[in-house]
C-alpha cells in the first residue's frame, strides 16, 4: 500500500525547523509558565516530526519508535511540570516564572 | 592442604564482627568472639606447625591475590611461612590467646569492652600479616596496622588527656622509624626490582654489587625502622609512656609481639645485613646502648609498669645485640622466651594493679605476697626467667646470646662486659621490684577482693593463662635453642655449653645480682636513707629516672622549635600565606563570575541554552 | 497523487500558523485550542508520510491526553480576565526583539545545514504499519521501552510527591 506521493525530505525538515523555532521563540518571550510549557510541547513535536520524516525516507519503523519515546518523555515532563505549576500558583500567587528566582546565586 | 590463610582471617573476622556490631553484643558473646577467634587461630597454628615439621618443604605458601600492579611493580596478597615466621606466628597466636583470655577478666569492669577486643583482634590480624606477608609491602601494611592498633589501645581510656598524649607520642615517634623503613623499601625496590622478600634475599646473596655501599644504606634504614618499632635508642622514648594502655595491651603489644617486630625485620632481612659489617656493628651497638640505658633507668622507677617497660626495652636490646653479633638463632630464641615471661610478668602486675585500686606506684604496695598468692607466684616465676636463673627459659636464651657474643664478636670483651653488667642490673631491678611489691610492710589499703568479680586472681580466666605462661617461662627453654637454630641453617652460629670460666661467670651473674639486690633493698644491713640523701646518688637517680634525659632532649630539640614555628603569632602573613591567599582570591573570583550565571531566571537559562545551541550549530557548519 | 502533496503543504501551513497563534495568545484556553489544531495537522502529515501509527498516537495521546491535562490545570487555576490583562502587560513589543533575532539566526543556520546535504531525497510515503513498528519496538528497542517505563513511573511518583506536599500545606493552613 502506498500513497505514491513524493515529498522532498528537506521540506519536511524545514517545517520541523520552523515549528521548533516558533516553540523556542515562545519559550523566550513568555513569562507565564503555562505558555512556556506549551511552547515546549511544540518544540518536542517538531523533533518528533523530524524523526518520523527521516524514518519514512527509508521506510523503516525506527523513526516512529523514536517518536514514541519522545511521547513518553513529553508525558512524563508534563506530569511533573504541571505539578510544579500548581505549586507555583499556590506559593507565589502568580504564574510569573520570573518571580520564582530563589536560586539566584 | 594447609589452612594458612585462615590464621589471619580468624582475628580479622572477629574484628569485623565486633566493629560492625559497635558494642551492641552482650559481654559474654564479645569475650567468646574476641578471645575465641585468636584461640582458634592458635589451634590452627599448632596444626600448621605440625604439618610443617612433618613435611619436607621448608616453606608454606598460600594462594595469592593480586593487590596492585603498576607497570612492573607487582604486589600480591600472599602468605609465606617458613620456620622463622612460624615461630613468630606461634608466639603471636599462642601468647596472644592467653592474654586475650586473661583480658576477658581484666577488662570486665571497664567501659568499651567490645571496643577493646575489636582493637585487639585487629592488632593480632595486622601482626600476623606483618610476619606472614611474602613481600615487603605486605609487611609494611602489617607494620603500620600494628602501629595504628598500638595508638588506639594506648589511648584506650580516652577520657584521660595524658593517655591521649601518650598515644600520640607513640604514634609520632614510631612514625620517624617508619619513614626510614619506607625509604629502605624504595631503595630495595630500586636495587632488586621487586619487593618480594625471597627475591630480595636471593639478590643480596648472589648479585649485590660490591662494595655494597647501597646495601649498607639499606640496612641502616631498615635498622632505623626497627629501632622505632622496637623502642631502641634513640627512638625509645615512647615505650614507657605507652604503659598508659590497659595492662593486657602492654603485655601483648608492648612486650610480647609488636615491639619485637624490629627484631623480626632484621632477622628476615638477614642476607642483607650479613653483607655489611658496618650495619651489623650498628645493630649490636644500638642493642647494647639501649640495654645499658634501659637497665639503669629501670633501677630507679617507682611505677611497676614502667619498670617492666624499661625491662622490655633492655631485653629487646639483648635481641638486637644478639642479631648484631651474628647470634641469629639465639636472638630469636630470646624473643620467644621473652614473650613468655614478660607477658606473664605484665599480666601478674595487672592483677596486682587491679587489686590496688589502679595504683601503680610500687612504694605504695608492699607485703602483698600473702594476700595475692597467685600473682605473686606468677611474678616470681616470671622474674626468675627474667633474671635468667638456671633452668628457666631466660637462662638458656640469655646465656646463648652472651656466649655467642664472647666467641663471635669483633669487640668481644667490650661487648660482653657491657652485656654482663646489664644482666647484673637486670637481676638488681627485678629483685627491687619484687621486694617493693610483695615484701615488707603494706603501704596502703588494698581493694577488697570479691570472689564474684571476674578479674579475681583465683578465677579460672586468670589462673589458666598464668599457669600456662609460667610453664612456658620455665620449660620454654628446655627444648633448647636448636629449635630456633635450625631456622638459619649453617648461617647462624651455634653456641654449645662448655663449662669454661666464661660460661661459669654468666651462670653466676644472676645470683650475684639477686644477692646484692637482697642486701640493697630488703635487708637492714645497708642504710638506704643514707644513699638517698647522698647528693651524687640523688642526682644520678633523677637523671636515670627521667630515662637519661631523652624526653627533655627531644622536647628541646624538636618539639619546642616546632611549636614555635607552628604558632600563628610567629608566622602569620608570611610568603607562604600569600600563596594560599592567592588561591583563596582566585577561588572566590571564579565563584563570583560563575554565580553571575546563576540568576534564578528560567527564561535567562532558556535564552542561554538557545544561544548555546546556536554556537554548536555554527561550529558544526564552519568547522 | 497530486492531492496528497497539496494536503501536505496545506497541513504544514496550518501547523505553522496555529503554532504561531498558540505561542502568542493571551488567553491560555485559546492557546491550547490552537495547539490542538497544530497537533492535528502534524498528525495529518504523519499519516501522509506513511506513519499511521504515529499519527494515531499524536491524536490520542498528545491532543487527547496531554493537552487535556493542560486544560485541567488552566481551569483549576481559574485564569480569568485579570490574567489576560496581565499577559498583555507582560508581552511588551520590546521583549520580542532579541528572541526574534536569535530565532532568525538559528533558522538561517539550521536551513543552511539542511540544504548542505548533497543528495536531496524524496519521501515515497510507503506505509510502515503498526505491526512492523511493534516488532522492532519489542525486539531491538526493548531496553528503551523498559527505560521509558521507568521514566514514566518516576514521573508518576514525582508528580504525586509534588502534589501531595501542596495538599499537606493546605491542610495546615
Amino acid at each position: 500500500m502506498t500513497t505514491a506521493l513524493s515529498i522532498p525530505l528537506e521540506h519536511v525538515f524545514f517545517l520541523a525547523i520552523i515549528l521548533f523555532l516558533i516553540g523556542a521563540f515562545g519559550v523566550l518571550i513568555r513569562r507565564n509558565i503555562i505558555f512556556m510549557l506549551l511552547s515546549l510541547e511544540i518544540m518536542m513535536n517538531a523533533c518528533g516530526l523530524a524523526f518520523v520524516a527521516a524514518g519514512a525516507r527509508w521506510a523503516e519503523p525506527d523513526g516512529q519508535i523514536m517518536f514514541m519515546f519522545i511521547l513518553a518523555l513529553a508525558a512524563a515532563e508534563v506530569a511533573v511540570a504541571l505539578g510544579l505549576v500548581v505549586q507555583l500558583a499556590r506559593r507565589f500567587e502568580t504564574l510569573d516564572i520570573d518571580r520564582a528566582e530563589e536560586l539566584n546565586g | 592442604m594447609h589452612l594458612l590463610w585462615a590464621i589471619p582471617a580468624l582475628p580479622l573476622a572477629g574484628f569485623l564482627i565486633l566493629f560492625l556490631t559497635e558494642g551492641r553484643l552482650p559481654r559474654s558473646v564479645v569475650s567468646s568472639i574476641g578471645a575465641g577467634s585468636v584461640g582458634l587461630a592458635a589451634l590452627l597454628t599448632g596444626y600448621v606447625a605440625w604439618q610443617f615439621t612433618s613435611s619436607d618443604s621448608s616453606e608454606f605458601v598460600s594462594s595469592s591475590w593480586t593487590w596492585m600492579i603498576v607497570g612492573e611493580f607487582n604486589v600480591s596478597f600472599r602468605l609465606w611461612v617458613d620456620a622463622l615466621s612460624l615461630v613468630m606466628v606461634s608466639v603471636i597466636t599462642g601468647v596472644g590467646f592467653l592474654i586475650h583470655w586473661y583480658a576477658t577478666g581484666y577488662m570486665s569492669e571497664e567501659e568499651g569492652y567490645s571496643r577493646f577486643f575489636c582493637y585487639m583482634n585487629l592488632f593480632v590480624f595486622a601482626m600476623l600479616i606483618l610476619v606472614m606477608g611474602d613481600n615487603l609491602l605486605l609487611l609494611f601494611l602489617g607494620w603500620e596496622g600494628v602501629g595504628l592498633c598500638s595508638y588506639l589501645l594506648i589511648g584506650f581510656f580516652h577520657k584521660v588527656p595524658e593517655f591521649g598524649y601518650a598515644a600520640r607520642k607513640a604514634f609520632v615517634v614510631t612514625r620517624v622509624g617508619d619513614t626510614f623503613l619506607i625509604i629502605a623499601l624504595f631503595l630495595i625496590f630500586k636495587q632488586v626490582g621487586s619487593l618480594q622478600i625471597q627475591e630480595g634475599l636471593t639478590f643480596a646473596r648472589e648479585s649485590m654489587p660490591d662494595p655494597a655501599t647501597i646495601n649498607t644504606i639499606i640496612c641502616l634504614l631498615l635498622l632505623g625502622g626497627a629501632v622505632g618499632k622496637s623502642a631502641q635508642v634513640p627512638l625509645q622514648t615512647w615505650l614507657p609512656d605507652a604503659m598508659a594502655g590497659p595492662t593486657p595491651v602492654s603485655a601483648l603489644i608492648h612486650a610480647a609481639t609488636m615491639v619485637t617486630a624490629g627484631v623480626y625485620l632484621i632477622a628476615r632481612m638477614q642476607d642483607f645485613f650479613m653483607l655489611s659489617q658496618t650495619a651489623m656493628l650498628c645493630v649490636a651497638a644500638v642493642g647494647l646502648v639501649t640495654l645499658f640505658i634501659a637497665s639503669f633507668t629501670a633501677l630507679v622507677q617507682s611505677d611497676i609498669k614502667r619498670v617492666l617497660a624499661y625491662s622490655t626495652m633492655s631485653q629487646i636490646g639483648y635481641m638486637f645485640f644478639a642479631l648484631g653479633v651474628g647470634a641469629w638463632s639465639a636472638g630469636l630464641f630470646h624473643l620467644m622466651t621473652h614473650a613468655f615471661f614478660k607477658a606473664l610478668l605484665f599480666l601478674a602486675s595487672g592483677s596486682v594493679i587491679l587489686a590496688m585500686h589502679h595504683e601503680q606506684n610500687m612504694f605504695k604496695m608492699g607485703g602483698l605476697w600473702k594476700k595475692l598468692p597467685i600473682p605473686f607466684i606468677a611474678m616470681l616465676v616470671g622474674s626468675a626467667a627474667l633474671v635468667a636463673l638456671p633452668l628457666t627459659s631466660g637462662f638458656f636464651s640469655k646465656d646463648a646470646i652472651l656466649l655467642t657474643a664472647w666467641k663471635n664478636s669483633p669487640y668481644a670483651i667490650l661487648f660482653w662486659t657491657v652485656a654482663v653488667i646489664a644482666a647484673f642490673l637486670t637481676s638488681l631491678y627485678t629483685v627491687r621490684m619484687m621486694v617493693l611489691t610483695f615484701f615488707g610492710k603494706p603501704q596502703s589499703e588494698m581493694h577488697e577482693l570479691k570472689k564474684e568479680s571476674l578479674w579475681h586472681p583465683s578465677r579460672i580466666r586468670t589462673v589458666v593463662p598464668f599457669g600456662l605462661l609460667a610453664v612456658l617461662s620455665i620449660a620454654g627453654g628446655w627444648m633448647g635453642f636448636e629449635f630456633t637454630s635450625d631456622l638459619f641453617g649453617d648461617k647462624g652460629v651455634h653456641a654449645e655449653f662448655h663449662f669454661d670460666p666464661i660460661a661459669l661467670l654468666t651462670l653466676g651473674i644472676p645470683f650475684a645480682g639477686v644477692v646484692v639486690g637482697y642486701f640493697l633493698f630488703a635487708s637492714d644491713l645497708v642504710d638506704r636513707r643514707k644513699i638517698i640523701k647522698n647528693r651524687l646518688s640523688d642526682l644520678l637517680s633523677k637523671f636515670w629516672h627521667s630515662g637519661w634525659g631523652f624526653d627533655w632532649l627531644y622536647d628541646t630539640l624538636v618539639v619546642k622549635p616546632f611549636r614555635f614555628i607552628a604558632q600563628t603569632r610567629t608566622n602569620r602573613n608570611d610568603i607562604v600565606d600569600l600563596f594560599f591567599k592567592l588561591i583563596k582570591f582566585l577561588a572566590s573570583l571564579f565563584h563570583h563570575i560563575l554565580s553571575m550565571f546563576q540568576t534564578g531566571h528560567v527564561r535567562w537559562y532558556a535564552f542561554t541554552m538557545v544561544g548555546g545551541l546556536l554556537l554548536v550549530f555554527l561550529a558544526v557548519v564552519w568547522i | 497523487m497530486e492531492l496528497s502533496l497539496y494536503l501536505f503543504y496545506i497541513s504544514a501551513a496550518v501547523a505553522i500558523t496555529t503554532a504561531i497563534m498558540a505561542v502568542t495568545r493571551k488567553n491560555a484556553s485559546h492557546a491550547l485550542i490552537y495547539l490542538v489544531v497544530t497537533l492535528l495537522s502534524i498528525a495529518v502529515i504523519f499519516f501522509l508520510l506513511g506513519a499511521p501509527f504515529a499519527a494515531a498516537l499524536e491524536i490520542v495521546i498528545y491532543a487527547g491526553a496531554i493537552v487535556v491535562l493542560f486544560l485541567f490545570v488552566v481551569m483549576m487555576l481559574n485564569l480569568g480576565r485579570s490574567s489576560v490583562a496581565r499577559e498583555s502587560q507582560w508581552l511588551r513589543p520590546g521583549m520580542w526583539v532579541l528572541p526574534a533575532i536569535l530565532s532568525g539566526v538559528l533558522f538561517i543556520v539550521f536551513g543552511y545545514t539542511v540544504l548542505q546535504t548533497e543528495n536531496s531525497a524524496m519521501i515515497e510515503g510507503q506505509v510502515v504499519p503498526p505491526k512492523e513498528v511493534g516488532k522492532v519496538l519489542f525486539h531491538e528497542y526493548l531496553l528503551g521501552v523498559e527505560l521509558a517505563g521507568v521514566l514514566l513511573l518516576a514521573a508518576l511518583v514525582g508528580a504525586f510527591h509534588v502534589g501531595r506536599r501542596y495538599l499537606e500545606e493546605r491542610r495546615e493552613n
